[in-house]
């Protein structure tokens, strides 16, 4: 009896300890999560519904900014339809060019070392650099419009005709292609061989090969970089901002949700109305994160015993 | 998703791994296909080209960083700007508004001491995710989990503010100071490396009398390294390649990071394009260096976690 009493003592006092020290050891993380993460997500909701230039205290004003937003701001409008613009092509098409590329990566066997290399080479440049490089690339003497001149197609003001200023940006984010590449290629690498042999042993042709053993194996991966690129392009600033400046030019068809919140907020310093257009970017974000979610019931595939 | 679930695997996935699973898996293709060359060099002939296509830009920033002005635009095209006016290196360096190694100083200690706070910071906070049993775990983990959908701009404005509450805009400190609370995506990542430890390991290690934090840091750590050298690199790369958080915190010029500095110098001399693009190389260079050094872990890491860069 004594025997146990103590034992069960010592483990009761050695799991406080543990108990202590874990919570010890995530402490930094807790202040993070309400320093860097709840106050700010709080207060964004608040400061959205003030007026607040940082100087002087925020000043309730209720729903007046998502009312200016709605109706007398045509920079918003313009913003959201651009961003739209770009996230709704430039995703699903990277998204399918680089499953494509590392299908085709998947099937060669020398070099594929060297091919990676390449392929992450573009990730490695920084998004400032890489846009100066389009810049130069897409002007109007420079090597897109020479590569046009090649096939009689007359040179494009890339940058004067609102027309292609978010082509060009979509362009320049399909250069990071190859990253994305190689996560669908190392999802590849997962895919048992067996499943692919027994698939040919019961007549599968490659199609079939694809469509019912490959993509289903990696529908987890295609969503998870669904909504990561999704969100990604939802914020896309630096490329944007470099092109465009900070109205978005050529006639702000660059303007970008994310460089008129960095407008109103550092540029004006109308933070409460920046917040707004935050909140309005973050719920859509949201809304879209569901759709995709609820969508990928019916289309991602969960192997058992993976979660 | 791809997750390793367990840290014994780590070391083995090396590329040299991948590559011999890619030589047989091409034979086995091949056998049950017979062995269509022609398919075979479809496929080579595309990844030719695009392989083409995506080092076109990079191989167009090097040229042009090595051109006199007349070429940058010249009729027919200059491909191979040889031997080049590598002077324009020293040019851009020395410019006036592109202080350049003062400006890898800065990069530098910015990089490194994110690098170095988020390391720390995710070891310990993963570990006690992981290894340690208290109160509220499951739930507090969980939310860790959800603030990783959080678009970062939400958390943008108000941290601004607060910083500006505490006096440090205009320093680094608004740019360091939070990797050393911890990153919600790599305290998950190196969490799932410390469950792959064996429990054995630190019970021995308990019974002896050793400490939790010293079971952690003399055991556990050097078990994960490979893992805690992933989190670093694409920590250094990330936040070299940083461009907001400089743009919206550092006013004097003295402090611009590599990235902001080029901004600034693209702003003042928009149509010296030799002397931007070798600007450009110069801000790239380091992060190549560090790849050729790294790679294994960047593949690694790609293949872990999905990090795309």
């Amino acid at each position: 009896m004594a025997v146990f009493a103590k034992s069960g003592w010592r483990t009761s006092s050695q799991r406080q300890r543990e108990a202590l020290a874990g919570v010890l050891f995530v402490s930094p993380w807790i202040v993070s999560l309400l320093v860097f993460t709840a106050y700010p997500v709080l207060a964004t909701f608040y400061l959205s519904l003030t007026n607040y230039n940082v100087i002087s205290s925020p000043e309730w004003v209720g729903f007046q900014n998502y009312q200016t937003m709605l109706s007398s701001d045509p920079d918003f409008w313009k913003s959201l339809g651009n961003t739209a613009y770009y996230t709704l092509i430039s995703v699903p098409v990277g998204l399918i060019a680089a499953l494509g590329l590392a299908l085709v990566l998947n099937m060669r066997a020398r070099g594929i070392g060297f091919y990676r290399t390449i392929f992450y080479l573009p990730a490695l440049v920084p998004p400032v650099a890489s846009a100066l490089v389009f810049m130069l690339l897409f002007n109007t003497d420079g090597l897109a419009n020479s590569f046009l001149g090649l096939l009689h197609i007359p040179h494009q003001d890339w940058f004067l005709n609102p027309n292609l200023s978010k082509p060009v940006l979509i362009v320049m984010s399909l250069w990071g292609v190859g990253a994305a590449t190689l996560i669908f290629l190392a999802g590849l690498q997962e895919v048992p061989q067996s499943l692919l042999e027994s698939a040919s042993l019961d007549g599968a042709n490659p199609w079939q090969r694809f469509r019912h053993v490959i993509l289903p194996l990696l529908s987890p991966i295609i969503l998870f970089n669904l909504i990561m690129g999704m969100i990604s392009s939802f914020q896309v600033f630096t490329q944007a901002i470099i092109i465009g400046g900070t109205n978005g030019e050529p006639l702000g068809s660059s303007l970008m949700l994310m460089v008129l919140i960095y407008r109103n907020a550092f540029h004006y310093f109308a933070m409460g109305y920046a917040e707004a257009l935050t909140v309005v970017l973050f719920l859509l974000i949201l809304l879209l994160t569901l759709v995709i979610f609820l969508s990928s019931r019916l289309w991602v595939y969960y192997e058992g015993g993976r979660s | 998703m791809n997750q390793v679930s367990d840290a014994e695997s780590l070391p083995q996935t090396t590329a040299g791994a991948a590559v011999s699973g890619a030589v047989k898996r091409d034979v086995a293709f091949k056998r049950s296909k017979g062995g269509s060359t022609l398919s075979s060099m479809a496929r080579h002939a595309l990844l030719v080209a695009v392989s083409a296509l995506l080092i076109l830009p990079f191989f167009w920033m090097v040229a042009s960083a090595l051109k006199d002005n007349t070429q940058i635009f010249a009729q027919p095209v200059v491909w191979w700007p040889f031997p080049g006016h590598w002077d324009n290196f020293g040019k851009a360096a020395t410019y006036p508004g592109f202080p350049y190694l003062l400006m890898l100083g800065n990069s530098i200690f910015y990089a490194g001491t994110v690098m170095i706070g988020t390391v720390l910071s995710c070891a310990l906070v993963g570990y006690g995710f992981a290894r340690l049993r208290f109160p509220g775990r499951g739930l507090l983990f969980g939310v860790t989990l959800a603030t990783q959908m959080l678009p970062t701009i939400i958390l943008f404005i108000p941290t601004y503010i607060l910083f500006k509450y505490l006096g440090m805009i205009g320093s680094y400190m608004p740019l360091i100071l939070p990797a050393f609370f911890g990153n919600a995506f790599f305290i998950f990542l190196l969490r799932q490396f410390f469950m792959g430890i064996p429990w054995e390991l630190s019970e021995a290690a308990k019974i002896d009398g050793a400490s939790e934090f010293r079971i952690f840091w003399q055991i556990m750590l050097p078990l994960v390294r490979p893992a805690l050298i992933v989190v670093a690199v694409f920590t250094l790369l990330w936040t070299w390649q940083d461009f907001f958080g400089p743009l919206v915190y550092l006013s004097d010029q003295s402090q611009y990071p590599l990235t902001l500095g080029l901004f600034a110098f693209q702003a003042q001399r928009t149509t010296e394009w030799a002397l931007l693009m070798a600007g450009s190389v110069l801000v790239t260079l380091p992060l190549v260096i560090v790849f050729g050094f790294t790679q294994r872990y960047f593949v690694q890491g790609i293949s872990m976690t999905g990090i795309k860069g």
